[in-house]
């Protein structure tokens, strides 16, 4: 018998990602930039967080290698004094924190919803697709400004900074879970009429059974697809929500809030400050969709053939 | 007769295909009104099935026979009519009280790459039945039975972690009739079990279940479109078009003697193997959607010997003389015009 | 001369885990106004067989070795351009599935009329005129009034002889029809099969039937070749082959043949043991060894050709044992 790893190597998967450069590339890319972010406390040179090592003096000092740089600080430091790398390796934390965790959250409402609409049909059916309907023409930023005001006037400013990260999972996940919903629906309205399904009917197995054991399992790969594309979507909103002002406080910034944090002073000639917190945002973003791009292609039974 | 294993009476079977409120609106002659629009896949069908028999069930696709056979394993609710199960009547029971009889009959699909689930190991596609119908056995037991099944169709049981794509159409199919059998019933509805597979495959599992058959006492109800199918494996067979029984007879008599004008084209339209060419009776016409169904008899519209009776009046399925078993619905049978 | 002769034709699919062979040396001859059936169950080769000819294989595969003559012209070094002027035109193909080679957005005329005037320099009018005469021969009743249609205006038998007619519109020389009649029920398979019988006749054409029904091989043929594995197998007149068949591949065939085949005494099927092979793992020697009930060393270790068997020249067997006394 095949071992998982023999057939994980010998899958089709791997072979199609290791022929496709654009797929290594980001994959690579997106690993790095993972990693970095989840030790970022580790590789970041300082402690953003940390008030007492920052310096007041040591503000708006550019790049190391352009004159007036310094080599303490390779990418330069922001209005406050902070290393610029050391505050974009924090901001990408929080950005992949919020990006995957409200990813998470729509995926369990849109998942669940998808699946049970799909398979009941009818009533069920229509009155859950409605609900998404209605929830995806209220856009995420309406609903983040109206929820973000409510927060802000009810909690104050200081305790909505140790709320902000949950508070924008919450936003962003519930804005967006009707595409899971719909792309679930779609796939689970495509597979129950297989035979499959009947047989599981003809045993006498209770719908709760079929959906989750039989269904669920393989409405999954678009699920994946959406998911790269998802999280992408995710964190591009949440850098948006935060350029609004309307996200991460500037004391805890995520990738968003360092990009508008540092547009105040683009004209001063601090170009710097929202350069690279943007170039990082972009590449971090392209990546995640090439690889969705990808996967989807693998995925597509239509284009695959063996 | 008391031997009957399963028995309908009258099975009616639409399917409301109007959609959303939206699209049942008409306008018509000023006033708004609802329309449904609905298939009449199934019209009044009776038939009985005798313990240890095949049954065939016969005919071109949209007549309505894989929409029975749902029907009768309860996978469709019948809109009217009778389903009964040795003596007992289950077309009204909750899926709760449907339970023993779930264990009792069993059904094989037509399409082995979708009736098995590509998630699920032959281990758990077999074993799924089992634990939910017999919950307290061991997995000695569970093991036992397994391996005793997959032997029985020819699939080496040392295969069972093994998943679906890693076989053959045909294996799949052993696989299928594997998970039918492995909780030992003793009726099993069979819906094309050989059509999508090659001939020699076919061979192979009809014999298979002819085998089966033979060893557990089994009951098939069997459709397929492929007469040279029916030939082989049926006891009697039931010929449907339109939704409407037209014949039904032993298959020894069927084949000698068809009475029903759509019967003999039917038979004549097989093609013959050994290079004698028999001429092809030509029916006229298309034919109807089952959405709106011809008046009187359904077949009367491509019939060369329809009259205006036929037009009009629904044949009943009777039988055409004392010393011949066979039940027509043709009016020119029972008035011997035919 | 034949009209189409296919000489050691081999086509290769390259896949990642190196080439395919799914043609292997195959040649065959079709003349002017014969019928030839190709038989073989899913994967034997068939299908390709039929896109080599009108050099339609699609990529990854390529043809590898062998010649194709129509009409004494090499059309496996035609380019695809001068490929056009012979497909669909000299050479026409019908499918399995009519709705797969209709177009569902324009009418069934549209389409007729494009078709022709893509291989011959005529007005609007004097095509409609032509396509109204080939829906004549199909037996599609009032032809004016069914151009404007569209094909989801027609049921399935419908379709397929609407598909026949198209192919006919260049009045070609040789028809291949892959599966024609599978998709459709056996009453109007019945229907399409006298056609084409009707038409070979009527308009002096050759026709290559492809399909995995030995029942509509014998209705329609006049010469048939069993193909196993990517190879032909066995050739001979159709007649001869369904009454006296000698691979035996094709004896088993023909013998699990439910209501043709002879039955033991409880009623079960002659059944050929095992499957067909995937194209990757093809035993050494003869490709049905593994299966055969008379496999002997020299079928493990040999590859067979191609022989004459006995008296009729049209008979050709791949087989080691047969003819020589054993079988």
């Amino acid at each position: 018998m095949q071992t998982k790893r023999q057939k994980f190597k010998e899958s089709y998967l791997l072979y199609s990602f290791k022929r496709d450069k654009v797929a290594m590339v980001s994959f690579t890319i997106l690993t790095i930039f993972l990693l970095a972010a989840l030790f970022a406390p580790v590789l970041a040179p300082y402690d953003p967080y940390d008030t007492a090592s920052i310096d007041i003096m040591d503000s708006e000092i550019p790049p190391s290698w352009v004159a007036d740089g310094d080599s303490r600080f390779f990418l330069g430091t922001d209005i406050m004094g902070r290393d610029l790398l050391s505050t974009m390796l924090y901001g990408l934390r929080i950005s992949v924190m919020i990006g995957i965790g409200a990813v998470i959250l729509q995926a369990i409402i849109g998942i669940g919803v998808g699946l049970v609409s799909g398979y009941m049909g009818g009533k069920v059916d229509a009155i859950l697709m409605r609900i998404a309907d209605v929830q995806l023409s209220f856009s995420t930023l309406m609903v983040a400004i109206i929820v973000s005001a409510i927060v802000q006037l009810t909690f104050g400013v200081g305790r909505y900074e140790q709320l902000a990260v949950p508070l924008l999972v919450v936003i962003i996940g519930i804005a967006e879970w009707p595409q899971y919903a719909r792309t679930v629906r779609a796939s689970v309205l495509g597979e129950k009429n297989k035979e499959y399904v009947e047989a599981a009917r003809v045993i006498g197995l209770d719908s709760k059974r079929i959906m989750f054991s039989h269904i669920l399992p393989n409405s999954l790969s678009p699920v994946l697809v959406i998911s790269t594309v998802q999280v992408a979507n995710a964190v591009m909103s949440e850098a948006a929500l935060s350029f609004l002002g309307l996200g991460m406080p500037v004391s805890r910034p995520s990738i968003g809030s360092l990009i508008n944090a540092g547009f105040e002073y683009i004209f001063s000639g601090a170009w710097w400050l929202t350069f690279f917190p943007a170039i990082l945002l972009i590449i971090f973003i392209l990546v995640i969709n090439l690889l969705g791009d990808w996967l989807r292609d693998v995925l597509n039974p239509k284009l695959y053939k063996g | 007769m008391n031997d009957s294993i399963v028995r309908i009476e009258n099975l009616v079977k639409y399917f409301d295909i109007s959609g959303g409120f939206l699209e049942q609106l008409q306008i018509r002659s000023g006033k708004v009104r609802l329309h449904k629009t609905e298939v009449k896949a199934v019209n009044g069908v009776s038939f009985e099935i005798a313990v240890g028999e095949t049954l065939a069930v016969v005919g071109e696709s949209g007549c309505g026979k894989s929409t029975l056979a749902r029907t009768v394993m309860g996978l469709y609710p019948p809109t009217s009519g009778k389903v009964f199960y040795r003596g007992e009547r289950i077309d009204n029971l909750s899926s709760k009280q449907m339970l023993p009889y779930r264990q009792r009959m069993q059904m094989i699909f037509q399409d082995p790459y979708a009736s098995l689930n590509p998630r699920k190991s032959v281990r758990q596609t077999l074993e799924e039945p089992l634990r939910f119908h017999r919950g307290k056995i061991s997995a000695a037991e569970v093991n036992e039975r397994m391996a005793e099944v997959m032997e029985q169709v020819g699939v080496n049981p040392a295969w069972q972690d093994r998943f679906p794509h890693e076989f053959s159409g045909g294996q799949r199919q052993r696989i299928a009739i594997a998970r039918a059998l492995v909780i030992d019933p003793e009726f099993i509805v069979a819906d094309e079990p050989v059509s999508a597979l090659d001939v020699s495959i076919q061979a192979q599992i009809l014999n298979l279940m002819m085998d089966a058959q033979d060893q557990r006492g089994l009951t098939y109800l069997f459709i397929t479109h492929d007469l040279s199918v029916v030939r082989h494996v049926a006891t009697r067979v039931a010929v449907m078009y339109l939704g409407t029984l037209c014949e039904l007879a032993t298959t020894a008599e069927l084949y000698d003697t068809p009475y029903h004008p759509y019967t003999q084209a039917l038979l004549s339209a097989i093609p013959r193997v050994d290079g004698t060419k028999q001429k092809h009776i030509k029916l006229a016409g298309e034919i109807p959607t089952p959405i709106n169904l011809p008046t009187g008899c359904v077949f009367h519209s491509r019939c060369i010997h329809a009259d205006e009776r036929c037009r009009n009046e629904i044949p009943e399925l009777l039988s055409v003389s004392d010393t011949s078993g066979s039940l027509v619905a043709c009016h020119a049978v029972a008035e011997g015009r035919l | 001369m034949a009209l189409l002769e296919v000489k050691n034709l081999e086509v290769s699919f390259a896949l990642r885990h190196g080439d395919l062979v799914a043609l292997n040396d195959v040649s065959f001859t079709l003349d002017k106004r014969e019928r030839l059936g190709v038989v073989g169950e899913s994967g034997a080769g068939k299908s390709v067989t039929g896109f080599a000819v009108i050099n339609l294989i699609s990529k990854p595969g390529r043809i590898t070795k062998g010649e194709i003559l129509f009409d004494g012209k090499r059309l496996d070094q035609f380019s695809e351009h001068e490929m056009r002027s012979i497909r669909g035109n000299h050479i026409s193909m019908i499918f399995q599935d009519p709705m797969m080679t209709l177009n569902p957005v324009l009418t069934v005329g549209t389409q007729m009329v494009e078709t022709l005037r893509a291989h011959r320099k005529i007005s609007k009018a004097e095509a409609e005129k032509i396509a109204i005469k080939k829906l004549e021969l199909v037996h599609i009743p009032s032809p004016e009034r069914r151009l404007s249609q569209y094909p989801h205006e027609f049921s399935g038998g419908m379709r397929q002889r609407i598909i026949i007619a198209i192919a006919l519109l260049t009045d070609p020389a040789i028809i291949i029809a892959d599966e024609p009649t599978t998709a459709l029920d056996v009453t109007i398979q019945a229907e399409i099969m006298d056609l084409l019988l009707e038409l070979c006749d009527a308009q002096d054409m050759a026709l290559m039937l492809i399909t995995h029904d030995l029942g509509v091989v014998a209705e329609v043929t006049e010469r048939v070749m069993v193909m196993y594995a990517g190879k032909v197998i066995e050739t001979a007149k159709t007649i001869d082959l369904v009454r006296n068949p000698r691979h035996p591949y094709t004896k088993g065939l023909i013998n699990a043949l439910p209501g043709h085949g002879e039955c033991d005494q409880e009623n079960r099927l002659q059944q050929i043991p095992g499957t067909m092979p995937n194209l990757t793992e093809i035993a050494p020697g003869c490709s049905f060894h593994p299966r055969c009930d008379y496999c002997q060393d020299i079928c493990r270790s040999t590859v067979p050709e191609l022989r004459q068997i006995g008296e009729s020249k049209e008979r050709w067997v791949s087989c080691h044992l047969v003819g020589k006394g054993q079988l």
